[in-house]
Order: C-alpha cells, then structure tokens, then sequence
C-alpha cells in the first residue's frame, strides 16, 4: 500500500490548496491594496450604491479562470456615458483585477472576462459616470474545496 | 404472527383531515392502489414528477433523515422538519404508512410492516394510470439524478435507466450525476434520447454560449406549457469538473429570467421550472424570479405532502429513490394558475402492481448480473443508514472499512444524500453495497493531511451545508468522518463552525501541525489512485462478517 | 513570439443596421504570468501579462481595458459597440514586453 502524499494527492479534498495552484508558492505581499486602488480611481469620492451589477458565480468552478460581467445602467449618450468602470479582488494577493474604459461609441457598459480568485472574497466594481460621479456594487464568491455533493 | 398485508388492514386510523391528497387512503391504511391513485382530479394540466432515482430500478428501504437542519430564513421551515415535528405539521399520524414513508420514526419496525417503496415497474403503473385518466393533460417530467449509483447503471454507462425511463415517456429531463457519465458519454445519451434534457444554466467555457436546449414549449390540454430545465448549479464544484471541462453551471439567475420571459413571449401559459437547485435555493429564487408559476424541486431528497407556495409560485418535492411520483393538477386559465390540487403518491411496492412491460425490461437488464449482485457478503445487526446531516450507520460501516482496509487514522466518506437503508438481522448483498458506493470516480486514496488541514476540510463542508445564504450552498450532507470526533456549532459563520476535533483512538485532540493517514474516497481529482470503494467495503465486510454499528456518535450539533 | 499568436474572434452579426449593439467575443492564447510564483529554485518568475486591450471599429475606438495579473491566462473579453459605420473591427492586446498581438474582423452596416 503506497502513501500518496504529493500535491496533486492532497488537493483532492484540499481547501487552501486552490490558493496554492492560483498563486503558486507564496511570496510575501503587502496587504491586498483594494482600498487604495478605489481611492486613487475615486479621487477620494464616494461611490453610491446602485446601477451597477457584478454577475459572478456565487461559488467558483476554478478559482483560475471565474467568469466575470459586470454592466452599468446608462444612456450611453455624448451627454451621460460610463467613462469607466474599475473591478477589485479585496481577497487576492493584489487588489486591481481589469478597468474597462468606455464611450458613447460602446452603446451599452457591459464586458465579460474570466479572473483568478485565490480565496473566497469580494469582487467590488466601481463606475465612474462622465459627469464625474461614481457608483459601485460588490458580489462575493466562495472558492470551495469540491466532492462531497449529491 | 401477523402478516403486511394484515397489519396494514388492522391499523387504525386517527387523523382526520391530510393535507393534499393523503387524507383517507393513508390515515385509514387502505393501503390499495385504488388509495393511493385516487385524485380528485382539477384543471387542464396535470404534471408528473419523479426525481432523485439514482438508478433504482427496484423497489428500496430508505430511510429519511432525521437530521435534516435548517440555516437563515430556512431555519425551521419544511423541508427541515424531520421525524414528529414533520409528521405533526401535516397530522400525520404515527405509526401509518405515510408516517413510514416520510420519516424516520420507528423506522425498522414499519419498514417490516409497510414493506419497499418504489420500483419504476411500480412508477409505470401510476404514471400509465395518470394518463389513462387525464389523456392529453398529461406533463411527465424527470428532474434528473436519474442515471447513475447502482450497479447496473454504473456498467452499463446509465443505459439501463435510460432504456427504463424510456418507457415512462418523459416530456423533458434535467440532469446531476448523469454529468459523472462525462461529456461524450451525456452527448451520445442525449442526442438519441427522444425528448429534451434541459439546462439554462450550463455554458461552454470557451466561448460562453448555451450548451444545452433551454427550454421547450409543449401543448397539454389546450395549454402552451413552457418547460425550463436548472441543472445542479454545483455539478463542477460537486463532481468531477475534469470529466466535463468545457461546460460551466451556476444559478445564472438573470438567464433564468431572460429565459422565462422568452417562453412567455413565444406563448407559455403555464411556465415550469424543472429544477435540480435544491429546495432552499429554489425557495430563494421563487422570491427573486417572477414569472414562474411551478417549482418542480430535487437534488435535495425532501418529500413534502403539500406544495409550498412562494408568491405565486407553486414548489413541489418529490422525494428520491423512486419513492414518490407527484401529480399536481393544475386550472391553467388567462395564463395563470386559477386552482391546484396536489398529491405525493407513495409507491408501496406491495400495493402497487408492477407494470409488465417496465418489469420485463428491469429483468432484461439485470439478469446478466442478478446472480453476482445476490451474493450475500455479510450481516449487520443494525439499521443502516445514510440519509441525514451528518454520519449515518452505514457511512460508520464505510468509514471502518477505509480504516482497517486502507491502514489508516482518518477516514473520510463523502456526505452523498442517497444510498438505500438495510434493517437490523438483514443480509448485506453485494448489490447494496454498489447501492451505496457506485459512482465512476471510486477510487478509495491514503494520503497525509495535518490536523489543521482536516479542520480546513471540514469547516469548509460545512460552509457548503450551513452557509446562511442557499446560494452559497451546495447541497450534499456533511463529509462523514471516521476515527475521529468534533463538535459543530451550525450557527457561526464559514471556518468557525468547527471544535473539539479528537482522535477516537487516542482521545486526544488533533495537533494542528501534526501529519495523520487519512483515507477517503470519491476524490474530484483526477489521476487519484486506489482500489475502488466498493472493494474495500465488501473486503471488510467479508473479514468481519457481521457488521452492528449504533447511532453514530461521533459529532457533536450545537447551535441548532 | 507574441506577433505570431493569432486571436480567435466572433462577432454576433457580421451585418447590422445602423445603431445595432453588436457583440464581441475574443480569445487569445497568453500565460498570463503573474509575477507572484517563485520558480523551483525559489526565484520569482517575472510577470508578463497582456496588459492593454482595444477595440477600434473602423478606426476609431469602441472599447478598452487595463489588465492585470489577476485576470485569467488565455484572456477571454467580450463587450459591445454600437453600429455606426461599416469597417474593420481591429483587436489589439499589448504584452508587458511591448509586443503586440492583433486580430481583425470587419462589420458592414447597412
């Protein structure tokens, strides 16, 4: 009977072990800059709650590649636009995850892209509007160990 | 000594008025299949619903949790009432059939009284019996789980349900564990399968694009019935993700409302969800999605005697391993739901007639393998059991065989919701053992795992179960765990959940940074390696013989 | 070398009228390294990631995107425009290294 103690082994009902494969063997971080990265893209301003929606998985299929959409309510007139919209990980090592710059051109706010979740977290989307208010939403996803359902 | 039959005859009845349409048949114990059929029929449109086979052609012993609790607003409300509380939230009284079929009460002793329930052979007599009454009106609806854990679903790759399900005539089906089958395997099912497997919520993970057939629309006694399939949201998280890599699930609750839109624009007067999210999921989501005006719920194994009404969205739970077909009739008129009448038929197998053409074809498909799978392997003295929140007897069986088989300290059992029960001084064949353990990632692994890391695992788990938000649940019970014991306070949040975690050999904690032997099974990795797990519980079994584990113990529920 | 990748892209409509919302869909294949792994020998690995992308119709831009480590190997974006004129639709990426890769599809507008 052999012992199977290697990694592939220990991640079939590993936890943390999704941090691991994501992030590889650690290296020390600051912590995670999230607050920081809204503020300088805020300029200090408040962001309201409301008009935009973070569409994720509740629980991560692979905390490698999570989809992502995230859509802002606007006319997208030369009058009042979405200029653009910042998305933050408050859990991963480093806060930015993409900006998503915007014009009248785009018709519609809304872009779709897969991100890499080290941990269960929160995923934050800010919008800056043309007119140089923001608004903001957040959506936590769970990064789960797998098995044991049915 | 008496017989069933006489004693089903001899007990009295109590209750006076069931919900639905239990009252008479099941309080006075006539326990006939006139009873159990009869339905004062309503409406234009009848749905029938099966869920959670699990490849049980035959008719079984299960026993329903008793342990079965509750989180968040689902705190107290069905369907995590178990036992007497269950049963005295619908009058049902104790000791009848229905009270059999629903709880766990006294669960050995009216098992010998009422006998098995379920068979499909039985199931094709009331759903052919349905139609013969109700004609065109007749929706007939598979909410998935249908496919896999029997033996003889597991060799022959799901066919034998496929080709037994067949004969029921579906409308439409949505799926979980047919997912274990990998993706080649589902795509050859489902092209050739004759009518639609469903699922809004699943997407290929290159290019984000439906990868199954949303919905159908389907006309039933003058009524355009708009039909949306919900596979388990969780399948990929659940299950292997590395036999189906390019499809993505999720609750994807805004296709879902997209969805239900579309149906109704192209003409659903009646718009059904046949769902396999779970009870508590689709209670969260009856409040968040207008427009739906049925449930059809699954995944979770509750069966409830009366629908639950959301709004103005009817649930229905149908139970699991063929125990239970719902019919729920429906007055459809202006494009909604004027008047319903529901009944959860329990299938006593003793009182219901097989149907000869589904029997034949049970027998066709389980004759090249009855023999082996009669084989007795050993005894138990016990009620085995799986069914409910946390260990079960039969995980408790499961469990000492990894430890004694596999040499090792810790063992590990996935918190699967099905697996037939088997009575104390009962023979264990080999077929209830595949009952309990046949699925296609069996591998049964050792390896190390520190103390803190157990505690990770279990926490974890827990979180998939007691999450205060359904969303964030996924569905199955507890990890089992065998040669140790912990405490479990159900009500504190993700990673505080979780103490006392103790060696059952030594009686001393766990140390954190201790490396201990843990065996396990079911792994979602693959490449995981060892004998299958079925091997290693028929292997001890047959070393031992006997087998007489007691209420499993081993944790401690607080918080409740 | 980063040029010779070839990006997948799909567009929902290859012909609109004028004022359509037209969807883009693009894949490309990129390790996406993060700069956050040490290497066996326990050297940090350098980052190199995609860290630009734009979308021009016709040569003027619809859409763009900062990325950084925490988006996926093998980018996937996908966004909208409004139709406006017939034209190329150019998508460029830029790598941290300065190289470039770029896709093209076109749009007619009636």
């Amino acid at each position: 009977m052999t012992l199977l103690s290697n990694r592939r082994q220990a991640m079939a009902i590993g936890a943390g072990t999704i941090v691991a494969t994501i992030i590889g063997p650690s290296i020390a971080f600051a912590a995670n800059d999230s607050d920081d990265l809204i503020k300088k893209f805020t300029g200090g301003k408040t962001a309201a709650e409301g008009r935009v929606k973070l569409d994720l998985p509740e629980i991560a299929e692979n905390g490698n590649t999570v989809p992502m959409t995230v859509m802002v309510e606007s006319p997208m007139t030369e009058q009042s636009y979405v200029a653009a919209v910042l998305v933050i990980a408050d859990g991963n090592p480093r806060g930015g995850v993409a900006t998503f710059h915007f014009s009248p051109a785009s018709g519609v706010a809304e872009a779709n892209t897969r991100i890499r979740l080290a941990t269960t977290q929160n995923i934050i989307a800010v919008a800056k509007m043309n007119d140089g208010s923001f608004f903001t939403a957040s959506k936590q996803v769970k990064v789960t160990i797998g098995g044991c359902g049915g | 000594m008496i017989s069933r039959r006489d004693f089903v005859q001899l007990a009295a009845a109590t209750a006076a008025v069931l919900p639905g349409g239990w009252s008479r048949a099941l309080a006075q114990q006539r326990l006939t299949q006139a009873e159990l059929l009869r339905f004062n029929a309503v409406g234009n449109v009848t749905l029938v619903h099966v869920s959670d086979i699990h490849g049980q052609l035959l008719p079984v012993l299960f026993r329903e949790p008793s342990i079965n609790l509750g989180v968040g607003d689902a705190k107290g409300q069905v369907p995590h009432l178990t036992g007497r509380a269950l049963l005295d939230l619908y009058k049902i009284p104790e000791g009848s059939a229905a009270a059999h079929a629903l709880s766990s009460e006294n669960f050995a002793a009216l098992a010998k009284s009422y006998g098995r329930i379920g068979g499909l052979d039985r199931i094709a007599t009331i759903v052919k019996a349905i139609r013969a009454e109700r004609g065109d009106r007749v929706v007939m609806l598979d909410g998935g789980d249908t496919w896999q854990n029997s033996y003889t679903a597991l060799h022959s790759k799901g066919q034998d349900m496929v080709d037994c399900m067949a004969l029921l005539k579906p409308d439409a089906m949505t799926g979980h564990w047919e997912f274990t089958l990998g993706e080649a395997r589902v795509k050859e099912i489902v092209e050739k399968l004759g009518f639609p497997f469903l699922a809004q919520n699943i997407r290929d993970t290159e290019w984000n694009e439906p990868a199954f057939k949303p919905s159908t629309i389907i006309e039933r006694g003058g009524v355009k019935v708009g039909i949306i399939g919900q596979a388990l949201p969780y399948t990929a998280i659940a299950n292997p993700r590395w036999m189906i890599p390019n499809w993505s699930f999720g609750i994807r609750e805004d296709d879902l409302r997209k969805q239900v839109e579309l149906v109704r624009k192209d003409g659903a007067q009646l718009v059904v969800l046949l769902s396999h999210n779970g009870f508590d999921v689709d209670r969260k989501l009856a409040g968040r999605v207008p427009g739906i005006d049925v449930i059809l719920t699954a995944h979770t194994h509750d069966a409830l005697p009366d629908v639950v009404k959301v709004g103005k969205t009817l649930l229905v739970a149908s139970g699991s391993h063929g125990k239970f077909v719902s019919r729920l009739d429906l007055d459809v008129r202006d494009g909604e739901v004027k008047n319903h009448r529901f009944k959860l038929i329990p299938v006593f197998a003793d009182a219901i007639a097989p149907d000869a053409e589904m029997a034949a074809k049970i027998r066709a498909v389980r004759a090249p393998h009855e023999k082996m799978l009669g084989e007795t392997v050993g005894r138990t003295e016990t009620l085995l059991y799986r069914r409910g929140n946390f260990n079960g007897t039969l995980d408790d069986v499961i469990c000492d065989a990894l430890l004694a088989e596999r040499d090792a300290e810790i063992a590990l059992s996935p918190g699967f919701r099905w697996g037939n029960s088997l009575l104390p001084g009962q023979d264990i064949t080999r077929e209830d053992i595949y009952n309990a353990t046949a699925i296609t990632y069996p591998a049964s692994y050792r390896m190390t795992m520190t103390g803190a890391r157990l505690k990770e695992v279990l926490e974890d788990v827990a979180d998939n179960l007691f999450n205060p938000d359904p969303y964030y649940q996924q569905g199955g019970d507890m990890v089992r765990i065998g040669g140790a014991s912990y405490t479990i306070d159900v009500s504190k949040p993700a990673g505080g959940r979780i103490s006392d975690l103790t060696s059952r050999t030594s009686g001393k904690p766990l140390e954190p940074n201790k490396d201990y032997v843990v065996a396990g099974w079911a792994s979602v990795n693959e490449g995981t390696e060892g004998p299958p797990i079925w091997d290693v519980v028929m292997n001890h079994i047959q070393k031992k013989r006997v087998v007489a584990p007691t209420e499993a113990g081993h944790v401690r529920v607080v918080g409740t | 070398m980063a040029e010779a990748v070839k990006p997948r892209i799909k567009l929902d409509k290859k012909q609109a009228k004028k004022g359509d919302l037209v969807e883009v869909k693009a894949l490309v294949s990129h390790i996406m390294e993060s700069g956050q792994r040490r290497d066996s020998a326990g050297n940090t690995i350098p980052r190199k990631i995609l860290s630009k992308f734009t979308c021009t119709v016709n040569g003027k831009e619809v859409f763009s995107a900062d990325f950084e480590p925490a988006v996926s190997a093998n980018p996937y974006i996908q966004f909208k425009f409004r139709a406006q004129e017939s034209g190329p639709v150019i998508l460029t990426w830029v790598d941290d290294d300065g190289s470039k890769i770029v896709g093209q599809d076109s749009i007619t507008v009636t």
